[in-house]
């Protein structure tokens, strides 16, 4: 940290650095109210049922007071995980495009595209999958509304994410590198793949981390295009529940006991968000960040 | 004279003889990025083509008839601005006051740098409809604003502020250390380094984060449903409840029967608005970059 | 100077905002001057009963110039509990209150009923109850046992809690925990547009937005029950044997605005609005 300031520039300097923290206290603050607010729902059930019983009762029936997770957490994870394995390379792969494959007015192009693909709401891509994408499923294999659709849909939502910030952290690596590359004689995907990707790394995991993320918490478009049947997945093809899809479809009828078992089954995919930043923090350990 | 590049440029590659490596490696990028456009034309395309009949100059300005199936979207236009307004012009100081504390005053070691990452880390997957949840809580109830724009758009903050942040903060990563030097050289305090030289000189980053963020806050629905609300009424206050355009689309293909056709049509205005939004961001940004420090 | 250059663009961008906000027509405005009734009402509940309900709020409104209703969607439980609490002044519902509700006083507005639907290219012309019950409880998987092609029966089921699946749960002497469902859907467009898209799909939806929707050109088509077509009509006719109500619910007995306006959505005055919506006038 520099520190040239003379000792009435300090004053200032004092104020400012005071106010900065005010503003990141706050902004770290939020997630424990949300947190602070899904405990204080869901207590009322952790009182009445223990917590082995939200994954060993024989299935998720609130109505008669059956609260098995399992299957839906599976199918959060299995969704995720088949979509975040799909984008990130069709992320990282269009951000090398913008940099190094095409003259700069077609990347422009091409950004720009993908920031649209940004802002359509989830609502569209769910009826979109659900009118288009889930008849082709099942003209293949029936039912249609599946693990299938649900991961297609969700490629396509995180896609942004990854390639945007991809596109950034390419931006951000130094010419000096670049111009090594070349003096050594490397091809362009030598260079690419030995020496601009590494460079740019601590972005690219950024990027996957808020792909996952953003991931783990679509609710909408999973809604409409994934079946929404409480079930452990045995094919591609196979409808399956997220824990958010289940949250959206539930909780505008459940009360009490169904409502806080909602409550818990959004704690649970905050314990996910944590198992994340987790892995993230690991692998960011010794990055400036 | 060198110029500082923040957009990329077309960067001098060897011309070695063409490997087989190489083709393989063009085929694979071109492939996926034809992939890519063309399922975002297949998309777009829908949209277009079931949209376009619809839209015409009495569709933006007037109001919704017939539980939306017939009429406009004049108020609901209105109600979405103002709640990305609010969305903006609160997560807009706090991110990036956020950003500049953890980027240049704070070792990512201390206590509050840890604490501010981890937690806008987590913050950034807490799924739509908890947010709804929250906020509905929160704000509707405890702090007793009730079903308004003004809290929908406090919750898009909350939701927007991660991204925002995470990437003022790259855009901070990426100005050279040769700038603070220089800047400490001269004397500047710094206070004035910030605003003068470092806040221009990461504008990509924020750019990016801020059209991300903008990005996901018109898109959202399930925390709009249960915060600003379903009122299609010309707001005439911030703790009106307003719909915003997205829950619009939600109810119209989702819930009103028939609602299809101008649910299309109010998807095509949401996404040229977008694009519009997109290049007046990217516009001011670079304008901003140029005047503080090209000196133009 | 600089400053003012950030300014142009952004107050353009605002200038917008508010020209549009008075291009429009706004009745209450202009007419705030001569009001006489000022009052605010909140209702909360059913996404099926609000799209209805706010248009007959629309319709009061500009009636009664001064008058406020915001109609906020969430969920017939959500009704309930809101009017219970008094976080809403009337609450939506989209059925009958069960026996633990009997607190709250119910207000029919409309009726509604629930129609099994298949695809229109599906050669099945009517199933009798057995079969719709054995077709949901998966001892009949394929439409050849019941006189259509050879290919498996794709079930379509409602997400539990919700009216419409009490409604035919009860009605076909289901438990809702004994229907093997192939997908689960949320709202009735969902159902009808997974039936449309699937030629071997069975499901059932408010009949109102059936019947709408097979009048427009949607491939579906709706199954008579017992022998008696599924239609708006037969509804109102009371042949249909399976009816809900759809409810505007209070705490207490209405007053003032609440009274008024519960009286005006259950008069003849709206019963065009009613039926716009493809539901059936509470006579």
């Amino acid at each position: 940290m520099l520190n040239s300031n003379t000792s009435s520039q300090r004053r200032n300097e004092t104020l400012l650095l005071w106010l900065l923290r005010g503003l990141a206290l706050i902004s770290g603050a939020i997630i424990l109210l949300i947190l602070f607010f899904l405990i204080w729902e869901a207590i009322p059930l952790f009182q009445q049922v223990g917590l082995s019983r939200f994954f060993t009762d024989p299935s998720w029936h609130p109505a008669s007071n059956e609260f098995n997770l399992t299957p839906m957490l599976a199918g959060t994870l299995l969704v995720t995980a088949a979509s975040v394995l799909i984008a990130t390379p069709l992320g990282i792969l269009s951000a090398v495009f913008c940099h190094y494959y095409t003259p700069p007015a077609i990347a422009q192009l091409y950004r720009r595209l993908i920031e649209l693909l940004a802002g359509i709401p989830s609502v569209v891509y769910g009826f979109w999958g659900l009118v288009v994408l889930v008849p082709l499923i099942n003209r293949i294999h029936p039912p249609g509304p599946s693990l299938l659709a649900g991961t297609l849909i969700l490629t396509l939502m995180i896609l942004p994410t990854i390639a945007l910030v991809s596109d950034a952290s390419l931006a951000s690596v130094a010419p000096e590198y670049i111009k090594g590359a070349a003096a050594l004689g490397l091809g362009r995907w030598a260079m690419i793949r030995g020496v601009v990707l590494p460079a740019a790394r601590s972005g690219l995991i950024t990027g996957v981390i808020l792909e996952t993320g953003r991931a783990i918490g679509e609710t909408m478009a999973v809604l409409m295009v994934c079946g929404n049947v409480v079930q452990v997945p045995h094919s591609l093809f196979d409808p399956v529940r997220t824990l958010t899809a289940n949250i959206a479809l539930e909780m505008a009828y459940a009360v009490d006991n169904h409502r806080a078992a909602l409550f818990v089954s959004g704690l649970v995919l905050m314990g996910l968000i944590a198992l994340l930043v987790a892995i993230a923090e690991l692998l960011n350990r010794g990055q400036y960040d | 004279m060198t110029k500082f590049i923040a957009f990329p440029v077309r960067r001098p590659t060897s011309k070695a003889p063409f490997r087989s490596s190489e083709l393989g490696a063009i085929a694979l990028v071109w492939s996926v990025v034809l992939l890519v456009t063309g399922a975002l034309l297949w998309l777009l395309g829908d949209i277009f083509w079931h949209g376009m009949g619809q839209v015409s100059w009495e569709f933006l300005t007037t109001e919704p008839l017939n539980a939306g199936r017939e009429g406009g979207i004049a108020p609901i236009l209105v109600s979405t601005g103002l709640i990305i307004g609010v969305c903006m012009a609160v997560s807009i100081p706090l991110g990036v006051g956020t950003a500049v504390l953890l980027a240049e005053f704070t070792s990512t070691e201390s206590w509050l740098g840890r604490f501010v990452r981890l937690s806008l880390d987590a913050l950034a997957g807490v799924p739509s409809i908890v947010f709804g949840l929250f906020g509905n809580a929160f704000f509707c109830k405890t702090l007793g604003l009730g079903f308004s724009i003004l809290s929908g758009g406090l919750t898009l903050a909350c939701m927007v502020l991660p991204i925002l942040i995470r990437s003022t903060q790259e855009g901070f990563r990426a100005v050279p250390d040769d700038y603070r030097r220089s800047a400490a050289a001269l004397g500047l305090s710094r206070t004035a380094t910030l605003w003068e030289l470092l806040l221009p000189a990461a504008m990509p980053g924020l750019v990016v984060g801020l059209l991300l963020g903008l990005g996901r806050a018109i898109a959202e629905t399930a925390a709009l449903i249960f915060t600003s609300g379903y009122v299609d009424r010309m707001p005439e206050s911030l703790l009106d409840s307003g719909r915003a355009l997205s829950v619009h689309i939600f109810d119209l293909a989702m819930n009103v029967s028939g609602g299809e056709s101008h649910a299309y049509a109010s998807a095509l205005v949401l996404v040229t608005v977008l694009v519009l939004i997109n290049g007046m961001v990217a516009w001011l940004a670079e304008w901003f970059r140029k005047s503080r420090i090209l000196g133009v | 100077m600089k400053k003012l250059q950030t300014l142009v663009p952004l107050s353009i961008g605002l200038t917008a905002c508010f020209w549009l906000q008075s291009c429009s027509s706004s009745p209450q405005a202009a007419n705030q001057a001569a009001t006489s009734t000022q009052g605010k009402l909140v209702l909360t509940g059913s996404s099926t009963v609000a799209p209805l309900a706010a248009e007959i709020a629309k319709r009061y409104e500009s009636e009664h110039p001064g008058v406020r209703i915001d109609v906020q969607s969430g969920g017939s439980s959500r009704g309930i509990a809101d009017a219970r609490q008094g976080v809403a002044d009337i609450g939506m519902v989209s059925r009958a209150l069960k026996e633990n509700e009997q607190d709250l006083q119910a207000f029919a507005i409309a009726k509604d009923g629930v129609s099994v639907i298949l695809h229109q290219a599906n050669p099945v012309q009517q199933l009798s109850d057995q079969q719709i019950v054995d077709i949901y409880t998966k001892k009949i998987t394929n439409w050849q046992a019941v006189g259509g092609k050879n290919a498996p029966i794709t079930v379509v089921n409602k997400a539990e809690g919700r009216s419409t699946l009490e409604l035919f749960a009860h009605y076909f002497k289901l438990e809702p925990k004994d229907i093997k469902a192939d997908v689960v859907i949320g709202d009735n467009e969902q159902g009808i547009k997974t039936v449309a898209g699937n030629p071997n799909a069975i499901g059932y939806v408010s009949i109102g937005s059936a019947e709408y929707n097979a009048t427009h050109g949607t491939p579906i088509k709706l199954l008579p029950v017992k022998g008696v077509a599924a239609s708006i009509a037969n509804v109102a006719s009371e042949k249909f044997p399976i009816s809900r109500p759809l409810n505007l619910v209070t705490k207490t007995a209405p007053t003032g605005l609440q009274k008024d306006f519960i009286e005006f959505a259950r008069s003849q005055g709206v019963q065009d609005i009613v039926k716009q919506q493809y539901f059936v006038p509470a006579t």
